[in-house]
């Protein structure tokens, strides 16, 4: 992740790799860049024009026509330069912003491809500084940095060359400041860069630190570790204002250079040009000239400061595109294939010697899932319980594809679910997380995820399945789901179904989050159920409640529950043992408990943790 | 439910006010308010006073910094603008002299032109270079201290605020600072004593010029306050859109597999999309009202140069002004407006940080509701007797009671059960213990301490808490744990992990207790997280263990080896067990049965199995299910 292969790009490949994001914003960029140019030109013209006053006036027979007329034009380039940076962004900003919210919405679509170890692997914080600080920082090199980028070369060799016409030597002396700073330029470059991609970094991992402080604050707060806390986060802010401070160190050199050198040598110029001027006769260089090529000097002042700001930002810009492409770049293991199979829904679930290992799992390990063999027949509810070395939950994520098996098949419907495409397998399969995850919006819309509700009508994610509830029956669909999943807990909520919750809205309990995941689980009426866990976080009286409400669905529905505790595996026909990675057993419970050692453990291990809820509730 | 909504409020109440005046404010105090965007003329001025109060109190410890850097602009900013005087006196005086034969005339203006050059680009450097370390220190402080605030705040605030706008006060908020101190406290300040030195100059070498440099100041002041007056507006509301933005953000990627799974990534895109999209016309919005001042300010800016220009020639053509300061004049006035467009630049980069910096101070001002004694008292040693003496609490003022007066002795070393119905007030209990809340009135003490007066590091050494969401944080598993205790040897950790069963999952993790748990976060189920935060508070080895249904989400396996840990982990401490799993129940010497935040029944578990009350029925439900 620290290390990327985008690095080594240059800046031409990497704004070539931007080009799609760029066809809209090319035609007006260029008329932006032609209204900054133009303004650039006027501004330099105006020293011409005094040049002309200054020399008419010291004429014998000076006019005071010749005054109007000087400032005439002046007032006439004056409108014309304003006009002309008015123009510059009025052209160049909207564009700019499109590829800017383009860019940064393409890279949401891409984070959602990505699978989930690719997001466990990357922090948010790391993510979100790509996606807001990053994409604001081009937005403004593109609007800004590379239009005056390339304006102040332009202005710097129209201005050199009416240097030239004013007096050649002088112009080949002021020249002479040109080449140090072009020697300097790419050795201040290489330094700046080098900071600002380590500070930008550095900024993304204090980032991390501040989410994990706050999501963990129950548990630094229960231990009364918010120095601890402090003490990390504290280390990684003040690696972050080392780095500013050493990027801040070498700006600063190079803008001294950058103010010593052209102002130094315009030293030497006035020192040349006095001389050139008392020997007019020979030299031709009159007080006007003189006059003019300061006048020029003071306007390319901009231009030449401006060049190392513009330089540095574009180092920047550099960085940020790099970091976009590392996101974009990387391959999105999980997708659907070339020639998706289209089977009828059975709810066959089918498992043949699967395997999965993390990638940096060690190499003389066994495989987490390590050759699990097992059929769910059509409508089965079949409890998977793990005597040892778990696996459970990573075994549900395959089925979906949220992860890839490492060898074997998993089929739905005889047909491998690498050979669906991912809207039709994952709208066949309803699930219920280990940890619920509600989105900031209504209850309604998170029951609902799994449904065409708030869809448009032809989301390719949403293909037609003739079980899937009607557009019109989600309301019926959401009542009947929120009852069994024993969630009529809504009601009481200040808005209803319509209440927001998640991140912005209100805050519910672990059992009332579970109670909606489980809801949401089953509203899409999935011909293959996946529930991890799905009542851990339910008091007992609710969870039979539950049960006994969502023994009807799952008559009709092929189910695989991660069970952890009794109570839900009676909600099973079949219990399957999941033992070393392994299918060790199968059969009904009584079954297991009579011909199964470990199976027995496990159970006799845990009471049937029936409690107060389940007696208080009754009276 | 009601725990949720009534929250709301509780925080304004809390803050602390400083006269009857700022009752006005109330509704801005702390976080309050924050989502507010049309404030009135007082209001805004209220906010703006916390914010610079704010700016000023960071500035301790690097003014004298500061104080020299800006200095050192003066002086730069000084030589710099002298540039066009010596022009003007090189052609007005020293041309004359070196006709006269005198080279004098061509070295003097020169050479102070270039020592003027040499003295601005070494002290550019060095307040350049200064700026940034004083910056970068004023903002790590920030930093710090935001951090701590966050840290401190109780829970209340924090579930009433959101972990999502924490972080981003923190992160986008502080950014935004980090662009105001970093480059535009330099240009407002350079860019201002350059333009009041140029003016200077103007006025030294010709006062009428001067008074049309005044007159431009004019129309430009009005337009600054146009500016101003819309951009402020503009600034807050792209703020909003973008904090909303990133909420979305964050959610989407957080929640990654709900998405996947549910096939929300289109969805969820539109919404995206159409979040950015008002996010780019807010943005474009605010950035147009500079694309309009920009230029009028480059305008105004010529049409000074000309009236100075025609004003100028005229008098030159009369004789009355040297054509070497008319020169000058016209030079300077050019130069007098170019910062300008920076200080123009720098008022947006002000209206970013001010509007985060409003935000941060505001959750800055925020106080915590459980706070430490003036003189806490001191408690070397706890034996774990607990005591709720007329103990009662609501979460705020107007809400419901949640907890009834309560009289509680535990003598130390007792492990009670806590049972009831979900939201009966067992986790009330454990969160005055734990003093995530104080109690509304009456007292809760250990060893005979109130806790409201023990040291907060005494607390946190006698009184652990395991909660049911096992948090892990980035770094190893070791780290995880040590987390209970970080003076803890590698042989302790070790310990604490093999207490609680836990040592044997750690083993066949790729690199056993160097795992870092954020790299495989998605690997260790919620079992095994809790197991990790067991080993955490064992290692802790307080004197009173709080477990807040903490043993709910654990799989079979792993609470048959808990269940045999728990014990060991319960040892001679005195344990509250927030259960509803009655195998918990079942090592405990005492159930207190919880109702309506009242203790309804309260005794041995066999004794209570025999009295033929709730606690009865639970038992008795509990042993049929025995033979199932």
């Amino acid at each position: 992740m620290t290390e990327s292969p985008g690095r080594s790009r240059t800046l031409w490949q990497a704004l070539a790799r931007l080009g799609p994001y760029l066809e809209g914003l090319k035609l007006r960029w260029t008329l932006g860049l032609i209204a900054a140019i133009g303004a650039g030109v006027v501004a330099l013209s105006i020293p011409q024009v005094l040049q002309v006053l200054v020399n008419s006036l010291l004429d014998d027979n000076a006019q005071v026509s010749a005054v109007w007329t000087a400032g005439a034009v002046i007032l006439g380039l004056g409108v014309l330069e304003a006009g002309l940076v008015y123009l510059r962004r009025f052209f160049v900003i909207p564009p700019a912003s499109d590829a800017e919210t383009s860019m940064r919405t393409r890279l949401f679509d891409k984070l959602q491809d990505l699978s989930a170890s690719f997001h466990s692997a990357w922090g948010a914080g790391q993510l979100q500084s790509r996606a807001i600080a990053d994409l604001n920082l081009l937005r403004r090199w593109f609007a800004f940095g590379s239009l005056m980028l390339i304006t102040s070369v332009v202005s710097l060799l129209v201005g050199f060359t009416l240097m030239a016409t004013l007096s050649p030597l002088l112009a080949v002396v002021f020249l002479g400041a040109a080449l140090p700073i072009m020697i300097i330029g790419p050795r201040f470059r290489k330094k700046f860069v080098h900071y600002s991609r380590a500070s930008q970094d550095q900024a993304g991992d204090v980032a991390t630190k501040v989410e994990e402080s706050v999501h963990g604050i129950r548990v630094l707060k229960a231990f009364g570790r918010g120095d601890y806390a402090q003490e990390g986060f504290t280390e990684e802010a003040d690696e972050l204002r080392d780095l500013e401070v050493s990027k801040a160190r070498t700006l600063a050199k190079f803008l001294m250079a950058m103010v010593i050198l052209p102002e130094g040598i315009l030293g030497l110029c006035l020192l040349i040009g006095l001389w050139q001027v008392a020997n007019q006769e020979t030299t031709g260089v009159t007080i006007g000239a003189l006059a003019a090529f300061f006048a020029t000097a003071a306007v390319l002042k901009g231009p030449i400061e401006g060049v190392g700001m513009m330089l540095g930002m574009t180092f920047t810009a550099k960085t940020a595109i790099d970091r976009h492409a590392d996101v974009m770049d990387t391959a999105t293991e999980i997708t659907s294939p070339h020639a998706p199979v289209v089977a009828p829904e059975r709810g066959v679930l089918e498992f043949d010697d699967v395997h999965f290992r993390y990638p940096d799992t060690k190499a003389g390990d066994r495989d987490l899932i390590d050759g699990v063999t097992l059929q769910v027949r059509p409508g089965e509810t079949m409890a998977l319980v793990s005597a040892t070395g778990g696996g459970t939950s990573t075994l549900l994520n395959l089925i979906p594809r949220l992860y890839e098996t490492t060898g074997g098949a998993i089929r739905i419907d005889g047909v491998d679910v690498k050979d669906y495409s991912l809207a039709d397998l994952r709208s066949r399969i309803g699930v219920a997380f280990e940890d619920p995850i509600l989105f900031s919006t209504s209850v309604k819309s998170n029951v609902l995820l799994g449904t065409s509700h708030l869809r448009d009508v032809d989301d390719p994610q949403h293909p037609h399945r003739d079980a899937a509830p009607a557009p019109d029956q989600l309301d019926e669909v959401l009542r009947r789901t929120l009852i069994t999943a024993d969630a009529e807990f809504v009601e009481t909520l200040p808005q209803g179904v319509d209440t927001p919750v998640g991140e912005e809205g209100l805050s519910l309990s672990g059992g009332q989050r579970q109670r909606l995941a489980l809801a949401r689980a089953i509203a899409s009426a999935p011909s293959v159920l996946l529930l991890d866990d799905p009542l851990s976080a339910l008091d007992v009286r609710t969870e039979e409640a539950v049960t006994h409400r969502l023994r009807e669905v799952l008559n009709r529905t092929t189910t695989l529950i991660v069970a952890h505790r009794p109570s839900t595996v009676a909600m099973a026909d079949r219990v399957a043992l999941l033992e070393h990675g392994r299918i060790s057993d199968v059969g009904t419970h009584s079954e297991l408990l009579e011909r199964s050692r470990a199976y027995r453990e496990v159970m006799s291990a845990s009471v049937r943790p029936v409690s107060a809820e389940e007696v208080l509730g009754r009276e | 439910m009601s725990e949720a909504t009534s929250r709301a409020g509780g925080v304004a109440a809390n803050v602390a006010t400083d006269d009857a005046m700022s009752d006005r404010f109330a509704h801005l105090r702390g976080t309050a308010g924050e989502e507010q965007i049309e404030l009135d003329k007082e209001e805004r001025g209220f906010i703006r006073r916390r914010s610079w109060k704010l700016l000023v109190q960071l500035s301790v410890g690097v003014r004298r910094k500061l104080l020299i850097t800006a200095l050192f602009v003066v002086i730069a900013q000084a030589a710099q603008a002298s540039i066009p005087l010596i022009v003007a006196w090189a052609i007005d005086w020293g041309l004359p002299r070196m006709i006269e034969g005198q080279s004098s005339g061509m070295w003097l203006p020169g050479l102070s032109y270039i020592a003027c050059a040499v003295t601005a680009g070494i002290l550019i450097f060095h307040y350049t270079r200064m700026t940034a370390e004083a910056s970068q220190q004023m903002l790590f402080t920030l930093r710090g201290e935001v951090f701590r605030k966050t840290q401190a705040l109780s829970l209340d605030f924090h579930e009433d605020y959101t972990s999502g706008k924490v972080i981003s006060r923190q992160t986008s908020d502080l950014e935004s600072l980090r662009e105001l101190l970093d480059g535009g406290i330099n240009s407002l300040v350079q860019g201002v004593m350059f333009m009041f030195f140029t003016g200077v100059t103007i006025w030294i070498m010709d006062f009428r010029s001067g008074l049309v440099l005044v007159a431009a100041l004019i129309p430009i002041a009005m337009l600054g306050r146009w500016y101003q007056r819309n951009s402020e507006v503009a600034y807050r509301r792209t703020r909003v859109s973008s904090a909303k933005m990133i909420v979305h953000f964050v959610e989407s990627m957080t929640g990654i597999r709900a998405v996947q799974a549910f096939r929300r990534e289109d969805s969820r895109s539109r919404q995206y999309r159409r979040l950015a999209a008002r996010y780019r016309e807010d943005m474009v919005r605010s950035i147009s009202l500079f694309g309009v001042l920009q230029p009028s300010l480059m305008l105004i800016g010529n049409i000074t140069v000309t009236v100075v220009l025609l004003w100028g020639g005229y008098r030159v053509l009369e004789g009355d002004l040297g054509i070497g300061v008319l020169v000058a004049l016209v030079l300077a006035t050019k130069r007098v407006f170019q910062p300008l467009d920076m200080i123009a630049m720098f008022y947006n980069s002000l209206q970013s940080a001010t509007a985060a910096l409003e935000k941060v101070s505001g959750l800055l001002e925020e106080s915590p509701t459980v706070t430490e004694a003036h003189h806490p008292r001191h408690l070397p040693e706890a034996r774990g007797e607990l005591e709720f003496t007329q103990a009662s609490f609501r979460y705020d003022e107007d809400g419901p009671v949640v907890l009834h007066a309560l009289d509680l002795h535990i003598p130390a070393g007792q492990t009670v059960a806590v049972v009831g119905r979900t939201g009966a007030g067992k986790s009330t209990l454990a969160k005055l213990l734990a003093r995530f809340y104080d109690v509304s009135s009456g007292a809760v003490s250990l060893d005979g301490v109130d806790l409201r007066d023990l040291a907060v590091t005494d607390h946190h050494r006698h009184v652990a808490m395991v909660t049911q969401e096992a948090f892990l944080f980035s770094g190893t598993i070791r780290g995880n744990i040590a987390l209970g205790r970080p003076e803890a040897s590698e042989q302790e950790i070790i310990a604490a992990a093999k207490a609680v069963g836990c040592h044997d999952l750690i083993m066949e993790l790729p690199e056993g207790y160097a795992t870092d748990v954020n790299k495989r976060g998605g690997r260790l189920s919620a079992g095994q997280r809790q197991l990790i935060s067991f080993a955490r508070a064992f290692l802790a080895d307080p004197a009173v263990l709080i477990l807040d249904e903490a043993t709910s989400s654990l799989d079979l396996p792993s609470e048959a080896l808990v269940q045999q840990g728990l014990e060991r982990l319960l040892g001679n401490r005195t344990a509250l067990i927030i259960a509803h799993r009655l195998s918990t129940v079942a090592i405990a010497d005492r159930v207190l049965v919880i109702d309506d935040g009242r203790v309804v029944e309260d005794g041995a578990p066999a004794e209570l199995a025999a009295q033929g009350g709730y606690y009865a029925k639970l038992d008795a439900a509990w042993q049929s299910s025995m033979g199932a």
